[in-house]
């Protein structure tokens, strides 16, 4: 038993007089983020996948915002490999919102020879950088806000909630910008633009309370459901069309969640019965292996693999 | 589990159901050696936020260096380029949670730029752990970082003398390093500092007592840090609310902001600045609906019982404790950036929400981090040099002494040809 279980098994709180929880903290700087955003900038944009922390940012929009509008599009910028559950849920929640949702599409890109990959089935998630930089230009976005958090990964730690990218869309970890009080500096010339994190402060464990505290809608493949799969190098792998069994590997059928849903070529779900937001807490509070080392793939090449990729423009 | 390990834990449930204690974020200040990496690992580990494939990647790590034990600093260790070098080159952020709160760790290095990253961890730190060496005492270093909480306002301080394994656990080590520290901090005029003596390598009085240090009865480094109140100052302070926002909605016109300080219901008589307009506020409104009272740190939307002219960039405040309307007003000011200060050059400062363009336009005595004593200014202001200027703004500001309202009182300087943010303020 964690400290962290003890944290999750408490029962959701609403904010009494002169008490404010954890969650309520980081729902207000988050907003405060959101409202510097929409105050500094001329046209930013909300990166929306339909993933969990993209919902989160979504609620703590309408918390800044409501009852106006976005003063911002949604931007999802497709891999092409996607969990269909996904899709369908991002176009209902960009549908029942009433905002306007950009997608654009890394099979573009590479049609237009700008991606180019080593084979058809290869991961995306690279690729994207390329195609999100594309639509930064196309739309001219001097803002780009995203779901990133600093726990999920080392060279994550330092990022900036104001982080600053150039006009090649690179991020240079030596010389960032420092970043003092909560007085952020979001200027830059033409070209370059800005990534914000709202919820740079936030864990995987702070997302999952907040989503049960406000009943957060997500796509179904976040709980527990019935999935074909195949068991390879310790991890459970989906059988789809973009994600066949090897040759002599044996399907079975398990009940398995994803805790997250990226590029489906390189995201494993986890074996669990966890139907609801609650159960998931009590999992995620007993985890024994973090989000990205049990789900990402592509993640478990180099140590230093996702600092790589972010100097490069990755979010 | 263990008997002790069972008590523990329903000590942390008997906490938890008195209510939660929200946030504390503290930072770190210390040096490789101090082994401030492995107090951060140590923390992390004892109160169980690493996971297998974390602590198997630190593992991997310490055999390819040659270290037998799994070395805990390496959990920390960030960028690519820092674990080439060994050492922690910006600031990282390390969240951890224990049934009582939420902790956010600013992780400032300890070697170049110090003072920039120091200052930049320390300008949202509620509280400061500060790391001596059981074998080296009070260094040149501690000054500096006992100087950097000083200036910076940080309301708690936690002297952690670390190594006690090195010296026997010896009490007379631990009670002459506590007296030059509190000797020095006195005449800093530190108020709250505690000291508790650890061992970070082996875990003694981090987060469980271990049995070598059983002379010290004071509380461990993570009780201590459990029960540090962070906010109350703010909430006890004058209201501060720059406006983010305006918003036109059916009930009128909405300001969208977040209190720095304070308190604010309905009914209040508030003053906006800059016009110097008295006004009542009508609700205080979140998403939810409305609400009795917001307090500092809340993100809300106020209305008011008549329409004035109120603007992104003003500020509204409590009529009591008004702050200062100020063109020119004197500051401290840390240098951030490797493009020398320029005196007389324009500059955008930036305050709560509002940015004006300002110039330094007097320069007054430079400080010395580790003696916060005052002499003249050198000829060339460089990064990492803090000093004491007069600034004049092209507008109005409204402000409060640093050391009375740190969010009131704080601003940064940004060069407006490279962008780049290249001081820190604090309004004297």
């Amino acid at each position: 038993m964690s400290a962290a279980t003890a944290l999750a098994e408490r029962p959701p709180t609403v904010a009494a007089q002169g008490l404010r929880s954890h969650l309520d903290w980081l729902e207000a700087e988050a907003i405060f983020i959101l409202r510097e955003v929409a105050g500094e900038c001329e046209n930013p944009a909300l990166l929306f996948s339909g993933g969990k922390d993209s919902a989160v940012l979504l609620r703590l929009a309408e918390k800044a915002f409501r009852p106006a509008r976005f003063p911002f599009p949604l931007l999802h910028i497709d891999t092409g490999h996607n969990f269909p559950e996904v899709i369908t849920f991002r176009d209902q929640r960009a549908h029942e919102l009433g905002e306007r949702l950009i997608v654009r599409k890394v099979e573009d890109s590479i049609r237009r020879g700008t991606v180019r990959l080593r084979h058809p089935l290869q991961s995306r998630n690279t690729a994207q950088s390329v195609t999100l930089l594309e639509a930064v230009s196309e739309f001219a976005f001097d803002a780009a806000i995203g779901g990133a958090r600093r726990d999920e990964e080392k060279a994550r730690a330092k990022e900036r909630v104001f982080s600053f990218r150039d006009q090649f869309g690179q991020w240079d970890p030596r010389n960032q910008r420092p970043e003092l009080w909560d007085i952020y500096n979001p200027r830059i010339h033409a070209g370059e633009h800005v990534r914000v994190f709202p919820i740079s402060n936030w864990t995987e464990l702070d997302i999952w309370q907040y989503i049960a505290r406000e009943h957060i809608e997500l796509p179904s493949i976040y709980y527990a459901h019935d999935r074909e799969v195949v068991s390879r190098g310790g991890m459970l792998h989906p059988v789809t069309e973009l994600t066949p069994p090897r040759a002599g590997e044996a399907i079975e059928t398990r009940r398995v969640r994803f805790r997250t849903v990226g590029d489906i070529t390189c995201t494993c779900p986890v074996a669990s019965n966890a139907a609801n937001p609650a159960e998931i807490l009590a999992e995620t509070a007993s985890a024994t292996v973090s989000e990205r080392g049990a789900t990402r793939a592509d993640d478990q090449t180099s140590d230093a693999s996702m600092e790589r990729r972010k100097r490069e423009g990755y979010f | 589990m263990s008997r002790l390990a069972e008590i523990e834990r329903d000590a942390l449930r008997a906490r938890a159901a008195d209510g939660e204690a929200g946030v504390l974020r503290f930072i770190t200040a210390g040096s490789v050696d101090d082994g401030k990496s492995t107090l951060i690992g140590r923390l992390l580990h004892d109160t169980r936020q690493i996971l297998a494939d974390q602590l198997a990647a630190v593992s991997r790590a310490s055999q390819k260096r040659g270290h037998d034990d799994v070395d805990l600093s390496l959990l920390t260790d960030g960028l690519e380029a820092e674990r080439e070098q060994g050492i922690t080159i910006d600031v990282a952020y390390r969240y951890f949670a224990t049934a009582r709160r939420k902790f956010i760790i600013a992780d400032t290095p300890g070697h170049e730029q110090y003072t920039r990253n120091m200052v930049t961890g320390a300008s949202t730190a509620d509280a400061a752990v500060i790391l001596a060496d059981a074998e080296k005492g009070l260094l040149p270093q501690s000054r500096r970082h006992l100087c950097i909480a000083s200036l910076l306002g940080i309301r708690h301080i936690v002297v952690a003398v670390n190594k006690m394994d090195r010296v026997a656990y010896a009490q007379s080590v631990f009670e002459s390093i506590r007296a030059d520290f509190s000797a020095f901090a006195q005449r800093l005029g530190l108020k709250n500092v505690q000291y508790v003596p650890v061992s970070a390598l082996r875990g003694d009085m981090v987060v469980d007592r271990g049995d070598a240090l059983g002379w010290h009865a004071g509380p461990t480094l993570l009780e201590i840090l459990e029960s540090i109140e962070p906010g109350r100052g703010d909430t006890s302070q004058p209201l501060r609310f720059p406006v983010q926002l305006v918003q036109r909605t059916g009930r009128g016109r909405a300001y969208l902001g977040r209190l720095q300080s304070g308190r604010v219901s309905a009914g209040d008589t508030v003053v906006a600045f800059p016009s110097g307009r008295r006004v009542r506020v009508s609700g205080v409104h979140v998403h939810a609906g409305e609400l009795d009272e917001a307090q500092a740190g809340d993100s809300v939307a106020l209305t008011l019982g008549e329409e004035i002219d109120l603007a992104r960039g003003d500020l509204i405040a409590g009529v009591e404790d008004a702050p200062r309307l100020v063109q020119q007003f004197d500051a401290t000011l840390v240098w951030l950036s490797a493009e020398p200060l320029v005196k007389g050059a324009g500059y955008l400062l930036k305050s709560g929400t509002r940015t004006v363009r300002a110039r330094v336009s007097a320069f007054g005595e430079q400080i010395d981090v580790q003696t916060l004593e005052a002499r003249p200014a050198a000829a060339r202001i460089a990064l990492n040099d803090i000093l004491r200027v007069t600034i004049t703004a092209q507008q109005p500001l409204a402000l409060d002494a640093y050391r009375v309202n740190r969010a009131g009182g704080a601003f940064i300087l940004i060069d407006e040809v490279s962008n780049q943010t290249v001081a820190g303020g604090m309004v004297a």
